[in-house]
């Protein structure tokens, strides 16, 4: 199920994920370029306990750089964000990252909702909003909020996930412009970012 | 204009205008936050826009609390990061045990959780005598729930955890006493602690102290903000004195890391340099 493809610019990248984030992470994120041109936030459902492991982990074994999100840190390209545990992650605008330890949202704290919304009203239509395997229903609403700002949805297929929960809640509340199995995610990523790398290079020169 | 963007304006004025009615300043809080919790009260008020709220909450003191407590609803817990408490433990109260009395400011109290794990832990350690707690917050309300120490019965496993995780030497069990369905924390916890209202944003310190607690407060504060309270808090830290922060919050960057060492990596617990020895006077 593909629709046609949008032509306009993607500016920065959200990822929602739970159950089985861990593994579903590393096939995304291993098949990023270190040269990826976006920025890439993500909320994965991780124990409290965890710590930072997971960046560190990912960071090991990707080619893209990843790391702990810190609080006012501006998001840059070529570069993935976790959300800490036990932490909100939300973007500001201009693509600054903040903290917060407001109650859990969906359930869950951090939130793929908290981050989908905060990063739709700071990209509007220039975000990219996915949607991986998980149990629950966190990011549908996030989703939700990215469609009504006109950026493009993306849910990994419901039959490919190892938990359909989350996938199937965001496809139930918002139409995907793409849905796809996990192993397409990555290319449709840079896919989605080459038109912004190409509109982004053109830019270049009038900063 | 968008829906989003017609909000952000009305949340601008809004903002400015409590800041000149009432002298809480909220316009140097980090606006996704905000933007959060003023979406979510405005949802459970009877007003449609901020726009139409703005004229009673400007007007009648009683909307502006309800609005004060929506923006300003901290979430705690006991014991949260129990390797902090544990690193806490180990790395600072032997330090604390070589004054006579030790002054604790935790700023940004809340509804008190943290005032009570502090309690708890200084009583394990024999401190309790020697010390006193100022637990501040900008919220009335919140200082109220913590004065009382009541709070539910269902969280108390979850806090008895970390408590174990943090090295806690006796039975959570023995600090609270159950009624129901609410946990009410042991009334001699409370006796050494002091609370009031203190708006970290517009107040001036608040006295001499040998540790300052304000975690998870500062990721809500704009740089420019952050600055002003750290330098508030370097105000009144005496030298050997601590500064314990979030774990996700640091002083790196800022005016006043000149002056402090961080006791372990990552745990955001800071100790202030005593003057440089020439600068000291023999006594």
């Amino acid at each position: 199920m593909k629709r046609p493809k949008k032509k306009r610019s993607v500016k920065a990248v959200v990822i929602g994920v739970s159950t089985g984030g861990v593994e579903a992470l590393r096939t995304v994120l291993m098949a990023l370029p270190a040269s990826f041109p976006l920025p890439v936030m993500v909320v994965a459902h991780i124990a409290p306990e965890s710590g930072s492991g997971l960046a560190r982990l990912l960071d090991d074994l990707c080619s893209i750089r990843v790391k702990e999100a810190d609080e006012f840190e501006t998001a840059v390209p070529g570069t993935v964000y976790l959300a800490p545990a036990n932490y909100h992650l939300q973007v500001e605008a201009g693509g600054v990252l903040t903290l917060s330890v407001d109650a859990p949202v969906s359930y869950a704290r951090p939130s793929a909702d908290v981050l989908f919304e905060t990063a739709a009203a700071a990209y509007g239509d220039e975000l990219a909003g996915v949607i991986l395997t998980g149990a629950g229903g966190d990011g549908a609403r996030g989703l939700e909020k990215v469609r009504r700002m006109g950026g493009i949805v993306v849910v990994q297929h419901p039959d490919d996930a190892e938990c359909s929960s989350m996938p199937l809640q965001s496809l139930m509340l918002v139409r995907p412009d793409y849905v796809v199995p996990l192993k397409d995610v990555a290319s449709l990523l840079i896919e989605l970012a080459g038109t912004s790398a190409h509109h982004e290079k053109e830019c270049t020169y009038a900063e | 204009m968008r829906e989003d963007e017609l909000f952000d304006i009305e949340m601008r004025l809004l903002l400015d205008g409590v800041r000149l009615v009432y002298g809480h300043d909220f316009t140097e809080y980090a606006e996704a936050s905000i933007r959060r919790r003023v979406t979510q009260w405005l949802s459970s008020s009877k007003f449609a826009t901020l726009s139409e709220a703005q004229a009673q909450v400007l007007r009648d003191p009683e909307v502006f609390d309800s609005l004060l407590r929506g923006i300003t609803v901290n979430v705690s817990e006991m014991f949260r990061d129990p390797h902090f408490f544990k690193v806490f433990r180990q790395q600072v109260i032997p330090y604390l045990k070589t004054w006579p009395f030790v002054k604790i400011w935790l700023a940004g109290c809340a509804t008190g959780e943290e005032a009570y794990s502090l309690a708890i832990l200084l009583e394990e350690e024999g401190l309790a005598e020697r010390c006193r707690i100022y637990a501040t917050d900008l919220n009335g309300a919140v200082l109220e729930t913590a004065r009382k120490g009541i709070y539910h019965l269902r969280d108390m496993q979850r806090y008895t955890r970390n408590y174990l995780a943090s090295g806690g030497r006796a039975s959570f069990s023995d600090y609270y006493s159950a009624l129901y369905d609410h946990a009410i924390m042991a009334s001699r916890l409370a006796e050494r602690m002091v609370f009031a209202a203190h708006s970290l944003a517009t107040d001036a310190g608040f006295g001499e102290m040998h540790v300052v607690f304000c975690r998870n407060v500062l990721i809500y504060f704009k740089p420019s903000l952050k600055e002003r309270v750290l330098r508030l808090f370097n105000g009144c830290i005496l030298s050997g004195g601590f500064l314990c922060l979030g774990v996700k919050e640091t002083i790196d960057g800022r005016d006043v890391a000149c002056q402090y060492d961080e006791l372990a990596p990552n745990i955001r617990i800071y100790r202030k340099r005593y003057e440089a020895p020439e600068k000291k006077t023999v006594r």
